[in-house]
């Protein structure tokens, strides 16, 4: 099922299908490997719900909701 | 250039452990200079092998090489512009198709490269194996396997060092990726019409320029369009591509090439460069995440750790502090000692000792603070925190990052800005950064501490833990509120992305946190001594000159000497050391009441009346107004020059009851008064040593405006609160 990284719940895992962010947002988003086809699981939330803790390419990497809306995911 | 000395650039993304192997590498020999204009610190050092000596630079640490940040233009224009014989490219190999990812960019450049994997220790835990011969078969590039904390790859690496820039004698030879069928042909074309018109190339490698352009970065579209025609042109190629792409796959060039830059090093690791292992398994840092950023224990776990390194700064702290400042009281006593009575020794002694002698008693507190500090960062800690603050912070226009330079300052009383403002160095967003540099200094710092502290005793006797806890308060809003309007007025734009790697907890190594530390507070001690020395002569040049004219001086003697004959003439019978006493008790009155007059005559004491008909829209007493004056060389100085103004002599500001009494009975201060130099205590000008240090840390233009910005917004808010008082009371 494809969704919004922000959709996701905690300990769901998931393959990156698209990423719609542009300029600066996109470039550091894809910078740190968040490209299609990466495969990631979400790790955790911070205690306010936000930012989102991913795992993905042997490292752990944090973004906010709002920047995970760029990011449409696989899910599984 | 002779072949014995060999430039190394040391490249890295953050948290790769390339400080730790520079560090290694360089010993003791590194030295710290800045790059002209900007606050990023650059690292040299030395290294000698094999009768060559290697002068490596430490470039900061960046994940790609693209305009955004000021730590990216400076890496690539190093290797752009001082074309190092070498690039070394220290790698976190736990997270290697990432880290690649910049290596890849340094290729594209051309520059020589040799790749440290550092982390493989890890690696091992992991169960994870890396073919390093297949990576360097492939990539054709040496690798050497490293582990940064326990010195291990050091030799090999600066062996491939000299073997590399012996093979490439300065020869450049850039790797061409392919970006697709949408870009390949695009840059063909882009690239030949660059060669023809020698467009930039006497700098950059023409391929490499095209892609750039691709990309859109502002600096070398901005650099081509001064370069030449040939700009237009091809800006208008992109604008094509960008159609192209858009139609195809709805998306734009430089997500295209982000793209396919990973595919290229995910096909090339997909090639057994590496076995075993899950990259998506937790691992034991993400379990301690589990807790450490737990939704409940999480923020206690923070409050605690901030309030223990808070604690233990300014505990631990004020020992070495305090003997910092008896030495200076010694060193003052041997002035007046050995100095001849007059303006040499006022100056020596008053001026100079006192002057410097209370910045270097924040040497201390700023060794112990940043050495916590960077413990804590290079431990990995201080991402958690932004992590679960940033929600918080961003409301206000800040970063989660925000958080630690905040409670530095002053967010729990009795911090110091000057730290604070420094610590802000651990926030990567310029604009979140420069906000939170700007509104650090509000916070209730040691130096207001003392100043509140007298003030409450003398006007909230029978509430002052209710009064400093408003205090603190007023301080965190007008912190948070200020910053808004400052995000929303001269520090404007998108708040910048948050995306940052939560790095897995990793103990520093003792040397790291000795070296980081060491450097940051040789620094305050270098920059901020100098100019408060020129600054502490001023001050005490405004508070002593114009003296009290010769028949004012005559006056106050005379007094003095009618105040002996009376002492005398009333206790007969006193002798030695008991009419001693006796005659100083009175005399002292007289004496405390010159310093009063001479302070008021001073050129200090006049701008202080002279700003009086201003101030009274505030409602300070004038006595106010020189100590808030004063209290620009540091707010300590509040409480001792209130004290002067009020004759009272000598006050110890950490004991100044007598003071207090003495406030308290002057109907001057009414309770609107009170309340309005409250505030604008909280929220004038910073101390000249924060200002040093903002201007340090932004520029001069960011620090005057803090100067000029915070005393409008202090005057403005008392003014606005007296009479709003007045109108209540």
């Amino acid at each position: 099922m494809v969704m919004s990284m922000r959709k996701m719940s905690v300990n769901q895992r998931g393959q990156i299908r698209s990423v719609t962010a542009s300029g600066e947002m996109g470039r550091r988003i894809r910078d740190m490997g968040l490209v299609p086809g990466t495969e990631l699981m979400v790790v955790g939330r911070a205690p306010l719900q936000d930012p989102v803790a991913v795992r993905m390419k042997g490292f752990t990497l944090s973004l906010r909701n709002s920047e995970a809306d760029y990011i449409s995911v696989e899910a599984r | 250039m002779s072949q014995d000395i060999i430039r190394a650039a040391m490249s890295g993304q953050p948290n790769c452990g390339k400080s730790t192997m520079f560090n290694a590498i360089t010993g003791g020999s590194a030295r710290v200079g800045n790059y002209p204009g900007i606050t990023v610190d650059r690292l040299e050092g030395t290294y000698r092998l094999d009768g060559k000596v290697i002068k490596l630079v430490d470039l900061p640490g960046t994940y790609s090489l693209t305009s955004y940040s000021m730590e990216e233009v400076v890496a690539r224009n190093v290797i752009v512009d001082e074309h190092p014989d070498v690039v070394i490219n220290m790698m976190d190999a736990t997270a290697l198709e990432r880290s690649l990812f910049l290596a890849v960019q340094f290729m594209e450049i051309g520059a020589p490269l040799v790749l440290g994997l550092n982390m493989m220790d890890e690696v091992r835990r992991n169960g994870v194996t890396i073919d390093t011969k297949k990576l360097s078969q492939l990539l054709n590039v040496p690798v050497v396997a490293c582990t940064a904390r326990v010195g291990q790859g050091r030799q090999e690496l600066m062996a491939e060092v000299v073997r590399l820039a012996a093979d490439a004698k300065g020869r450049w030879r850039p790797i061409r990726l392919s970006y697709g069928p949408d870009l390949d042909p695009l840059l063909e074309k882009m690239t030949a019409r660059i060669e023809q018109e020698q467009f930039m190339t006497g700098r950059h490698d023409a391929r490499w320029v095209a892609i750039k352009y691709l990309e859109g970065d502002e600096l070398v579209i901005a650099a081509g369009r001064a370069a030449g025609s040939l700009s237009a042109e091809l800006e208008a190629l992109c604008r094509e591509a960008e159609k192209t792409t858009r139609h195809n796959s709805n998306t734009t060039p430089d997500a295209i090439i982000a793209d396919w830059r990973y595919g290229f090093i995910s096909g090339l690791l997909k090639q057994g460069v590496v076995s075993g292992g899950d990259e998506l398994r937790r691992n034991a840092s993400d379990s301690i995440d589990r807790v450490v950023t737990n939704k409940l224990l999480g923020p206690l776990i923070m409050a605690g750790a901030l309030w223990a390194m808070f604690y233990i700064t300014f505990t631990l702290g004020a020992y070495p502090q305090g003997w910092i400042e008896d030495g200076f009281t010694w060193l003052a006593e041997l002035g007046t000692t050995f100095i001849p009575e007059g303006y040499v020794q006022s100056l020596v002694v008053n001026g100079i000792i006192g002057g410097v002698g209370s910045v270097m008693g924040f040497t201390p507190l700023i060794l112990i603070m940043f050495a916590m500090l960077v413990f804590l960062e290079d431990l990995g800690y201080m991402a958690r925190v932004a992590y679960m603050m940033d929600k918080v912070m961003r409301i206000f226009g800040l970063h989660g990052m925000s958080v630690m330079p905040l409670i530095m300052s002053g967010g729990i009383p009795g911090g110091c800005a000057v730290p604070g403002v420094m610590a802000a160095r651990t926030l990567r967003s310029p604009r979140e950064r420069l906000a939170t540099i700007l509104t650090a200094p509000f916070m209730v710092c040691g130096a207001k501490t003392t100043a509140y502290l007298m003030l409450v005793a003398a006007f909230f006797p029978n509430s002052p833990t209710g009064a400093m806890f408003c205090v603190v308060i007023a301080a965190w809003a007008f912190v948070l509120l200020v910053s808004r309007l400052l995000r929303s007025t001269v520090v404007t734009g998108e708040s910048t992305p948050f995306v940052m790697e939560i790095p897995p907890y990793r103990l520093p190594t003792l040397r790291g946190v000795a070296v980081h530390t060491l450097e940051r507070v040789w620094q305050y001690v270098k920059k901020a001594g100098t100019v408060i020395l020129a600054v502490s002569i001023v001050m005490w040049a405004v508070m002593t000159f114009p003296e009290l004219p010769e028949d004012a001086v005559a006056t106050y003697d005379a007094r003095r000497a009618t105040a002996e004959e009376q002492v005398k003439a009333d206790n007969p019978q006193a002798a030695g050391e008991e009419l001693d006493t006796l005659v100083a008790d009175a005399q002292t009155p007289i004496t405390d009441e010159q310093n009063e007059a001479a302070l008021q005559y001073s050129a200090g004491g006049r701008v202080g009346g002279f700003l009086k008909p201003v101030t009274d829209l505030a409602g300070f007493p004038w006595q106010a107004n020189i100590a808030l004056i004063g209290a620009f060389a540091a707010k300590e100085v509040f409480v001792s020059t209130m004290a002067t103004a009020y004759s009272m002599g000598e006050v110890d500001p950490e004991d100044a009851t007598s003071l207090s009494d003495r406030l308290a009975a002057d109907p001057a201060w009414s309770l609107p008064a009170v309340l309005s130099v409250f505030a604008f205590m909280l929220l004038y000008t910073p101390c000249m040593v924060t200002v040093v240090a903002i201007a340090k840390e932004s520029n001069w233009k960011w620090a005057l405006f803090s100067v000029g910005g915070s005393m409008a917004f202090a005057f403005v808010v008392s003014v606005v609160i007296y009479h709003a008082a007045r109108l209540i009371v």
